[in-house]
């Protein structure tokens, strides 16, 4: 010990501490990260060679202008190699691609493809590299969700950006989280897993399947209770109930001030 | 000398009830004196009378939430209905609030009428400042009562912000922790004053406790204080009216308080209330189950004071962050200009509009007592003033929502800002020059109307082949509304008693001029009689 204290003021020690901190957090991380693409793997292995083949010819009629012929990525599409099949089941699925336009973000828009149409390109994805598979239902069951859980990761973890009801809202330079009201439970469930368009990856490690899952549980109570207190006003706080006050409640008011005073002096 | 020869003998059971209280108290010279009060009718007076019966609902609908809310930060796990906070730990504020929310019978009900009374108690104060600004109601005698008018609309504000932060969730210690960083961005004694006011560093444990005690206690005593001054004074000085015939600054014309405006406005109170309990039944306001219990980490999405303290927020957005520099000096302390420049619209709009009777009899000269309201176009510069300090506030209300603005209109939310602050700066030129043109435009309207009638759109030939379309003059009342009102002109400055003209009467002549140049003057018996004569001579000619 001593030894070592007499060398913390040779000059290479703080390059050297550096060292030892990096090989420490880059060997975590990658120990983290390996048990996520495990469980991906499993998840991805599922598919035939025949949903596959069918998903390129997909992929190369429908998708490869932007994100290039073997989905390695162009000037104008990020490389797909290893976003895993969730990535395409969530973006497919929602109608987000192949893109209305080009723009700050994809919106949402009726779905291009069907059902089928839609696993075979994730099939295709997914045998490119490994990524986060579609969920098994076992995390999809609200049911087996734990609602209090769930309001407690959703708002620590996503009511910045999407709000405390789910209603959305406004990120930089027209960019936007979504509402989350009327999204299925696995199309959440992906969301969480692949980080879509601005939204960061919450991976296992971070919010776990079961969390996940709560999380979901969460939002589906918010989407089935109608709000207590009567009309919600889109559930966006003050803005709205100041608005409504200033139109609505003021032209009633109004309407009996002119009313009462119609037969003056 | 007997007193028994003179004393009243009433002769029913209800007289002598009667007469047993007026003899004590005196009740038949109040309501000789208060019911013999005259009250003009207008729709637009009645607003202050609503902000007045929000009031009575905010205390009445407070004071049933005070039997169940507890102001403690403590921390308890929540057990009450509300499933998906089950088990979680939050204050005994928050936890009260939800109780209040789920548990307590007509508990959200009651919430939600105390809620929907505080917006709109400040929305009738505001179209009651509008109402008095734009009709001049403001000037002599009234003057003071402006400024008691004005300490009301600040204290709504404080009673509405002590009231948003009580419950002690997410949205509301977000706007404490605002709060907090605005008193910390004073100079010097900033960091000292957020201390002592949390009971330590913020959130502490004592805040809840002492916004309750300013809430439910000291704001709303100075506010019934200032309420009673106010209507005292509305007493004192008798209440304005619109110009008319046979109305003058000597009289009032309008019903007696007893018993005709005493049931009007009694019948008012329950209409009032029953909007309010409309609102309150089918209309949620602050769903704070939604927000969760406070945690000094989270910023929500859509997080947002009510629209009263919207300004103030809305300033704060609108202050370019980092540019060109991080608005931070060090001098004996840090100088956090980011957060302490946009606080200095608010001071402005506030000293603008404390002084303004002051500023316009400057201006004016005019220091006669004003019973006749102006008509707001008749006073083209004061109407465009009032516009333009509205539409300043109305901007930095809007920035306060710029986030909702950018997701409803699909448009960037940088953008929203930049156009905001383009508008803040300057909007309120904008909408005064307009404002005040389309009054003048009003002004030569009448001026028209006055001079040569009504255009029938009936066209006729005479006998020599021209065509004249038939003008109707006006009726004599509604020629008098256009002709009789009170047009103040340019007074150049003037040398004082010592002969000297000096720079303040320079400066005061230079704004004279801005105010009047272009006014327009109302029609004169003469041009009356003369553009008579002239379609008269027009008639005869043919």
């Amino acid at each position: 010990m001593k030894a070592l204290s007499q060398k913390r003021r040779h000059p290479f020690a703080a390059i050297a501490l550096l060292a030892i901190a990096l090989l420490l957090t880059g060997g975590l991380y990658a120990v983290a990260t390996a048990t996520n693409e495990a469980k991906a793997e499993t998840g991805g292995a599922a598919y035939s060679a025949d949903d596959i083949a069918e998903g390129e010819k997909l992929f190369n009629s429908n998708c490869a202008t932007c994100h290039g012929t073997s989905a390695e990525g162009t000037d104008e599409g990020p490389s797909l190699i290893g976003v895993g099949a969730a990535a395409v089941d969530f973006q497919v699925g929602t109608g987000r691609m192949p893109m209305q336009m080009q723009g700050t973000q994809a919106q949402i828009k009726p779905g291009q493809f069907n059902e089928e149409q839609t696993q075979q390109l994730a099939a295709y994805v997914a045998s490119l590299g490994s990524g986060p598979a579609i969920p098994e239902d076992e995390y999809l069951d609200v049911s087996e969700g734990d609602a209090a859980n769930g309001a407690k990761v959703f708002l620590a973890n996503c009511a910045m950006c999407h709000n405390a009801a789910g209603a959305g809202g406004a990120l930089t330079r027209g960019k936007f989280a979504p509402t989350l009201m009327g999204v299925s439970e696995q199309h959440i469930y992906e969301a969480m897993d692949t980080g879509p368009q601005n939204m960061p990856v919450f991976n296992d490690a971070n919010i776990t399947p079961d969390e996940k899952r709560d999380v979901i549980t969460y939002l589906k109570t918010l989407e089935s209770n109608t709000t207590p207190g009567g009309f919600g006003l889109g559930s966006l706080g003050p803005v709205s109930e100041g608005l409504f006050i200033w139109t609505v409640g003021l032209a009633i008011v109004l309407g009996f001030t002119v009313w009462l005073t119609s037969r003056s002096a | 000398m007997s007193n028994a020869v003179n004393e009243y003998k009433p002769a029913t059971r209800t007289g002598h009830i009667a007469n047993f209280v007026d003899s004590r108290v005196g009740m038949s010279g109040i309501v000789k004196e208060f019911g013999r009060k005259i009250f003009p009718d207008h729709w637009s007076f009645m607003f202050g009378e609503v902000a007045l019966y929000c009031l009575i609902i905010l205390i009445l609908s407070g004071t049933y939430l005070t039997f169940f809310f507890n102001p403690t930060m403590d921390t308890v796990v929540y057990d009450g209905s509300y499933v998906p906070m089950h088990g979680v730990e939050m204050s005994g504020a928050y936890a009260s609030s939800l109780n209040i929310s789920f548990d307590v019978r007509g508990g959200l009900f009651m919430r939600q009428v105390h809620h929907w009374a505080a917006l709109l108690f400040v929305v009738a104060i505001a179209v009651h400042m509008m109402r008095v600004f734009f009709t001049g109601a403001f000037r002599r005698p009234r003057e003071l009562n402006w400024v008691v008018g004005g300490t009301l609309f600040v204290l709504a504000m404080a009673a509405g912000f002590t009231g948003y932060s009580l419950p002690d969730d997410v949205l509301s210690g977000n706007g404490l922790r605002i709060i907090d960083g605005v008193m910390k961005a004073i100079p010097l004694v900033g960091t000292y004053l957020s201390l002592f006011f949390f009971g330590g560093e913020f959130p502490g444990h004592m805040v809840i406790g002492r916004l309750y005690t300013l809430h439910i206690m000291i704001v709303p005593a100075l506010l019934l204080l200032t309420v009673a001054i106010h209507l005292f004074m509305v007493v004192v000085h008798k209440h304005t009216q619109y110009p008319g015939p046979g109305r003058t600054e000597k009289n009032v014309v309008g019903f007696p308080v007893g018993p005709v405006y005493a049931a009007k406005a009694g019948g008012f109170f329950f209409i009032v209330f029953g909007i309010l309990a409309l609102l309150a039944s089918t209309t949620t306001i602050n769903a704070i189950w939604n927000y969760g219990p406070y945690d000094p980490s989270p910023v929500q999405a859509g997080t947002q004071p009510d629209w009263y303290i919207g300004w103030v927020d809305g300033a704060l957005r609108l202050m370019p962050g980092a540019w060109p520099w991080h608005w931070q000096l060090e001098l004996g302390g840090t100088w956090v200009f980011a957060v302490l420049l946009p606080m200095i619209p608010a001071a402005i709009l506030l000293g603008l509009f404390f002084t303004w009777p002051w500023i316009e009899r400057w201006v004016t000269r005019d220091n006669r007592e004003h019973h006749i309201l102006d008509r707001p176009r008749n006073a083209p510069f004061r109407t465009g003033a009032g516009v333009a300090g509205i539409t300043w506030y109305a901007i930095m209300m809007m920035a306060a929502s710029s986030d909702l603005i950018a997701t409803h209109f699909h448009v960037a939310f940088n953008d929203v800002l930049y156009v905001l602050r383009f508008l803040f700066i300057f909007g309120p030129f904008i909408t005064f020059e307009v404002t005040r043109r389309i009054c003048l435009a009003l002004q030569r309207k009448d001026r028209e109307l006055v001079l040569h009638g009504v255009e029938t759109g009936r066209v006729v030939q005479l006998p020599h082949g021209e065509y004249i379309e038939v003008h109707e003059p006006l009726d004599d009342y509604a020629r008098y509304r256009l002709v009789s009102f009170n047009s103040p002109v340019y007074e150049p400055a003037r040398p004082n008693a010592k002969g000297k003209v000096t720079q303040g009467e320079k400066v005061r002549g230079k704004i004279s001029r801005l105010f009047f140049e272009d006014r327009v003057a109302p029609v004169t018996p003469a041009e009356l009689e003369a553009a008579h004569q002239h379609h008269e001579l027009e008639a005869s000619k043919h």
